[in-house]
């Protein structure tokens, strides 16, 4: 990418950022109910889209080939098991990340 | 200082804290994983400031290294910050009133700035916009202070980094763990996991975003009369 392409890139994320946090003070008034559609999307979105996400992280991985994705899901593992078991977002993240740096670097 | 925002301050400030550590850890692996991917700290500090949404900036990177696509870039991040929209719906009467500062308190809103000013009880005689002000200040000020010092050095870890990227994955992960310890109902849970994979499978790792994404609300659209019961 070109940095013009770079910076019409991380503008479009801007936008899209602002957007989302701005409308609602512009299109709806304190007071006013909100539409039920939007209201009923607000409480089952989220889900979806954070497993859209893990699968957006997951989408270069090779099933078929080199490792056959069992760093990812290895230390996805630990992330679900640390993540149950002591509830610290960090510690869950961080325990994960060298979990698989680990393992791409020593194992695999 | 004003002793209206000094008041204030010293009220907001002990709701930053826990928001202080995880901030700077985050912003600094962002910013990090930034650097190891090759952008110099410019990139993680100009982002971290005006972009402002943690997720997001760690889809942009993937989206930078990626080839050039503003539109996806835009639908992206409207689905993954879609949360914003009902954290300004509940906000709308709280941020009423803030005068000149409103404009950066809704620029702020993320999630944690959020969860403090949603939640937080303001004690008697403390400017309620101004305690607004400071959470908001105090948590983006980690924010880009984090990602800045990644950025910065990044460079200098003295170990191999390979495979730290792999902390996008991992947060997202905690973060679908969260959604759903909150949710009853793990349909829609599901839903984005299964469907997105079947538009991986269908459209290729490049392509499946979009897909993906319209799969999802159409889904949810369909099912709403049974989810909504629930």
């Amino acid at each position: 990418m070109t940095l013009p392409q770079q910076i019409l890139t991380i503008a479009m994320v801007v936008l899209g950022t602002m957007l989302t946090r701005f409308l609602p003070f512009l299109i709806f008034s304190p007071g006013r109910s909100t539409p039920r559609y939007i209201r009923y999307l607000g409480k089952v979105l989220p889900a979806a889209v954070f497993g859209m996400l893990v699968l957006y992280c997951l989408r270069n991985v090779n099933l078929l080939g080199g490792s056959h994705g069992l760093p990812e899901f290895i230390s996805l593992a630990l992330v679900t098991g640390l993540h149950l078991w002591k509830h610290q977002m960090l510690l869950s993240i961080a325990g994960g990340t060298v979990c698989y740096m680990l393992l791409v670097q020593l194992v695999f | 200082m004003d002793k209206t925002y000094r008041k204030a301050l010293k009220a907001a400030f002990p709701h930053t804290l826990p928001i202080l550590t995880g901030f700077l850890f985050l912003g600094m692996t962002y910013g990090i994983y930034m650097r190891v991917s090759g952008f110099s700290f410019w990139y993680p500090l100009l982002m971290s400031l005006t972009i402002f949404a943690g997720s997001v900036e760690f889809v942009a990177v993937n989206l930078l290294l990626g080839s050039f696509n503003p539109l996806q870039a835009l639908a992206m991040t409207l689905m993954l910050n879609a949360r914003h929209l009902f954290y300004g719906i509940s906000l709308l009467d709280k941020y009423r009133g803030a005068g000149w500062k409103k404009p950066y308190l809704i620029f702020g809103l993320c999630d944690e700035t959020f969860s403090i000013n949603y939640t937080a009880v303001i004690p008697e005689g403390v400017d309620r916009s101004c305690f607004y002000f400071w959470v908001t200040l105090l948590d983006h000020s980690y924010w880009v202070l984090g990602a800045t010092l990644g950025g910065l050095f990044g460079a200098l870890l003295p170990f191999n980094t390979e495979g730290l990227d792999f902390v996008m994955t991992a947060m997202f992960a905690v973060i679908f763990l969260e959604q759903w310890q909150k949710d009853s109902d793990h349909t829609s849970a599901l839903l984005g996991v299964g469907l997105s994979l079947l538009c991986l499978f269908a459209f290729g790792a490049d392509h499946f975003i979009i897909p993906s994404m319209l799969a999802i609300l159409g889904a949810l659209t369909l099912l709403r009369p049974r989810l909504e019961r629930r």
